[in-house]
């Protein structure tokens, strides 16, 4: 970057911008500037906001508060649109590609050339040749299906179609998760031709190293707020994951009490996993005391989801093995015979996979045991289901007119506490709870947590997957955390801290990206859940 | 309790009771000859096979499949009957037996090829439709199969109601099929399947096994109905039930059961049964055409999912 761009006028300028959910804020009074022929890099942990402040800059959501300019004139994009016709574009962590269509078709898909309606498809391939050209993909056919691609080929396109559309800035929400180093050098080339001829690059990345090489200055945003904006140059590692996590809120909070059994007894491990792989999973062992509460936190992408899933059998795991209450149970081929081993699952989106929304809350209660519990001879015992569904809602608080009202209409928190309550009608020994909190508000938190405190109390052992460290810190034992698929550290209450929690998220020595982002690129969109 | 059920099912069923009588009102108004036994007689003894195949279909459209094959498997379990009966000179015990055994095991058969390659049940049961068509006409020789005596009395109008055992017989499954559906685990989890596959799957329960069970549920269901419609003619034809299994499908959405899965009554089935049957009965005797037969019948099934969608859409959101 040159002296007289430092001292230009931002051309992109957030004031203020403030974004609320109901009565939870993810985004608080964040104010930055972003000038033409830089490469601006947004650090913050899970949660900290900067999807968010993207998505706001690119017309995806608008703000609840605040203001923006753009090149001197004030700038509110209401869509997608508005803020391409303004000359800002956003490439998402998601893809949003249309699989069935061609490259070229993805390519030009706003702009397809034709003639009175009818597509040119020889131009419309020679276009398409130019841009996959231009932006090192000479290997990809213009005509072949976007999902015939690998992810990080896939990946590349996306990228190709924004930085070929004309733009002023260019918004890249973790470009890098699914490329190859390869594919990475090839796109940070592109960048830098990008920021010299004046374009303003607004680049998102967990990826620290690239960080440091790619970008001019760094913001650091976290809780929704705005912490620090400073030249990258002269900046470490060490000193970014420090400004990430705010080393004062270390300390956990003195209430919890801890209800693991300590006993060297083999009876008292509740869940021992050895050597685990699947999909991005690689070779994880770990073991769950009775009354034990483990936390497992990690990055998007680091295969926490993944891990829960291999373990309850969602995924049939490729190696490793997982035992109960002692007993070596080989590999879950099916959620089945988890269930039947003492396991349960309260999965992270309940919508999908976790209730049946237009069915009655009572039928989702007794869902998991109506064989073990509510049955006599294939028959249903309505007296007993109706009593269980009624405990239900009254132990853990459930806000509904009553068992015949449908799971799809209670509040985010209630449809969670019915998620986790079958579960509890059924009884389990090992409870895997997969973001147990997200998208609920804060008393139904408070619920939750107390919950997962009487389970450890019980002696049942608890896994649980967060992206909120304040999460885990206030409910959990001990903390594994994740990295590109592999365990890179287990800390336990008392010797944990934001920044090592941090530290070993980011660990890039025992993650070696080598062969396993090749890895990553070839496999299908499919295999590839964030 | 007792009372929300009591108006759920007012809701449920009243509307469609309501027009049902309505239509029988208008009939009897429009012609003479509507509203008097004979006629009540020939529509009681008409609908025994299409309320088998309801009651199947319904199983089947709520673990989120679709049957098309019940025609055919209709006319399959008859010819089996048939010949057996008539070539072979099995009794008719042995031979029923034979006959729902063919019937389960070619709905079966579609189920598992459905669950086990992921295939749509639509693809998988429209080529059943046609192997089992052909099926029949190869082991009849495309020749009606006269059976006589043995199967009549089945069929035969009996006793001071002058209905037939058949129509007994459906009736008895219609309400064994509503109790199996909202009283039994089974029907519970078919419900749940049709819901949300995954969730069920996430929950510790294997779904394949309650979408099978509906099909084979399905299939044995035409048997029931072959037998019902051989004992009405006396014959077992390998070209007949051509086109009925839209007639069960209309049947069952008429009744309230969603195409959607998840939600589905075998009373509301039963009740789209009668609603079909009397409309073409009447419609019949008051001269209208076939073509303006086809036509109205047509409006009544999409008039009923709209009258549907619109009471869902009203009532609470799901």
């Amino acid at each position: 970057m040159t002296a007289d761009a430092a001292d230009a006028p931002p051309l992109l300028a957030a004031r203020g911008l403030t974004k609320r959910y109901g009565t939870v804020t993810v985004l608080d009074g964040v104010s930055m500037d972003v000038r033409g022929g830089e490469v601006h890099a947004l650090l913050g942990a899970n949660g900290a906001g900067k999807s968010t402040l993207c998505k706001i800059l690119s017309g995806l959501t608008p703000a609840s508060a605040g203001s923006a300019t753009l090149g001197g004139a004030a700038y509110a994009p209401a869509s997608k649109r508005e803020a391409e016709a303004a000359g800002v574009e956003i490439v998402q962590q998601e893809l949003n590609l249309i699989g069935t269509l061609s490259v070229a078709e993805n390519l030009l898909f706003a702009r397809l050339p034709n003639r009175l309606g009818v597509l040119r498809v020889g131009r419309l391939h020679a276009e398409a040749r130019a841009i996959l050209d231009r932006f090192g993909l000479p290997g990809v056919d213009p005509g072949a299906p976007v999902r015939s691609l690998g992810v990080g080929r896939q990946q590349m396109v996306e990228i190709a179609a924004a930085l070929a559309r004309d733009c002023r800035v260019l918004i890249l929400d973790e470009p890098t998760a699914a490329l190859s180093d390869t594919e990475a050098g090839q796109l940070f080339g592109h960048l830098r031709d990008l920021r010299d001829r004046g374009v303003a690059v607004v680049y998102i990345s967990h990826r620290l190293d690239e960080v440091k090489e790619l970008s001019d200055r760094v913001t650091v945003l976290r809780d929704g707020r705005h912490v620090v904006t400073r030249d990258t140059a002269g900046l470490s590692t060490d000193a970014m994951v420090a400004l990430m996590s705010g080393e004062e809120r270390d300390a956990g909070p003195s209430a919890f009490r801890s209800h693991r059994r300590e006993g060297d007894g083999e009876r008292d491990v509740a869940l021992r996993v050895r050597g685990l792989c699947r999909g991005p999973v690689r070779d994880v062992s770990l073991e769950v005391r009775r009354g034990e509460r483990l936390g497992v936190t990690g990055l998007v992408g680091s295969g926490r989801t993944e891990l829960l899933r291999a373990i309850f059998g969602a995924d049939r795991a490729t190696a490793g093995t997982v035992a109960v209450n002692g007993v070596p149970r080989g590999r879950f081929r099916h959620p089945r015979a988890a269930v039947e081993a003492g396991l349960a699952m309260v999965t992270e989106d309940r919508k999908s996979d976790g209730l049946l929304l237009a069915q009655p809350v009572g039928v989702n209660a007794t869902l998991c045991s109506l064989w073990t519990k509510f049955c006599r001879f294939g028959l249903l015992r309505g007296a007993a289901e109706r009593r269980a569904t009624a405990g239900l809602i009254e132990d853990l608080d459930v806000r509904c007119h009553g068992p015949d009202q449908l799971a799809g209409q209670l509040s985010g928190g209630n449809q969670q506490k019915v998620a986790v309550g079958k579960w509890l009608v059924r009884g389990a020994d090992v409870l895997l709870f997969d973001e147990p909190t997200r998208g609920i508000d804060v008393a139904a938190r408070r619920r939750i947590y107390r919950l997962l405190e009487a389970l450890a109390a019980e002696g049942k052992a608890c896994v649980i997957v967060s992206s909120d460290l304040e999460e885990l810190f206030e409910t959990c034992d001990a903390i594994a955390v994740l990295c590109d698929g592999r365990l890179t550290g287990t800390f336990q209450r008392g010797e944990w801290t934001r920044e090592k929690i941090l530290q070993a998220s980011f660990d890039s020595d025992k993650a070696a990206p080598s062969p396993a982002a090749a890895d990553t690129s070839d496999a299908s969109p499919a295999d590839r859940r964030a | 309790m007792t009372a929300p059920r009591l108006s759920r099912s007012l809701i449920q069923y009243g509307g469609l009771s309501a027009a049902l009588l309505a239509m029988i009102a208008a009939f009897s108004l429009g012609s003479e000859n509507f509203f008097q036994t004979s006629t009540l007689v020939s529509i009681a003894n008409q609908i025994p096979e299409l309320t088998f195949l309801a009651v199947g279909m319904t199983f089947v459209l709520i673990v989120r499949g679709i049957d098309l094959s019940v025609g055919s498997l209709l006319a399959l379990s008859a010819a089996t009957l048939g010949v057996l009966m008539a070539r072979h000179e099995w009794p008719l015990p042995a031979a029923l037996a034979a006959a729902a055994a063919v019937g389960a095991l070619c709905g079966a058969v579609n189920g598992a090829l459905s669950v086990g390659f992921g295939i749509p049940s639509f693809i998988v049961t429209l080529g059943m439709l046609e192997v089992a068509r052909g099926v029949t006409k190869k082991v009849t020789d495309s020749q009606s199969v006269y059976i006589g005596g043995p199967v009549e009395a089945f069929g035969e109008p009996m006793g001071a109601l002058r209905v037939s055992p058949a129509f007994l017989i459906a009736a008895l499954t219609v309400a064994i099929g509503q109790f199996v559906l909202t009283r039994t685990v089974f029907g519970r989890y078919c419900t749940a399947v049709g819901t949300n596959e995954e969730a069920v799957r996430m929950s510790g329960v294997r779904p394949a096994p309650y979408f099978v069970a509906a099909f084979a549920l399905s299939g044995l269901m035409c048997s029931l109905a072959g037998f019902a419609r051989t004992s009405r003619l006396s014959t077992a034809d390998p070209n007949g039930a051509v086109g009925i299994e839209l007639s069960a499908i209309a049947a069952c959405v008429i009744g309230g059961t969603s195409l959607m899965g998840g939600r589905g009554s075998v009373v509301g089935s039963f009740l789209g049964v009668l609603v079909i049957q009397v409309m073409q009965t009447g419609l019949a005797q008051m001269g209208v055409s076939d073509a303006d037969k086809q036509i109205v019948t047509g409006l009544v099934i999409v008039a009923a999912v709209l009258f549907d969608a619109l009471r869902v859409r009203l009532g609470p959101r799901s």
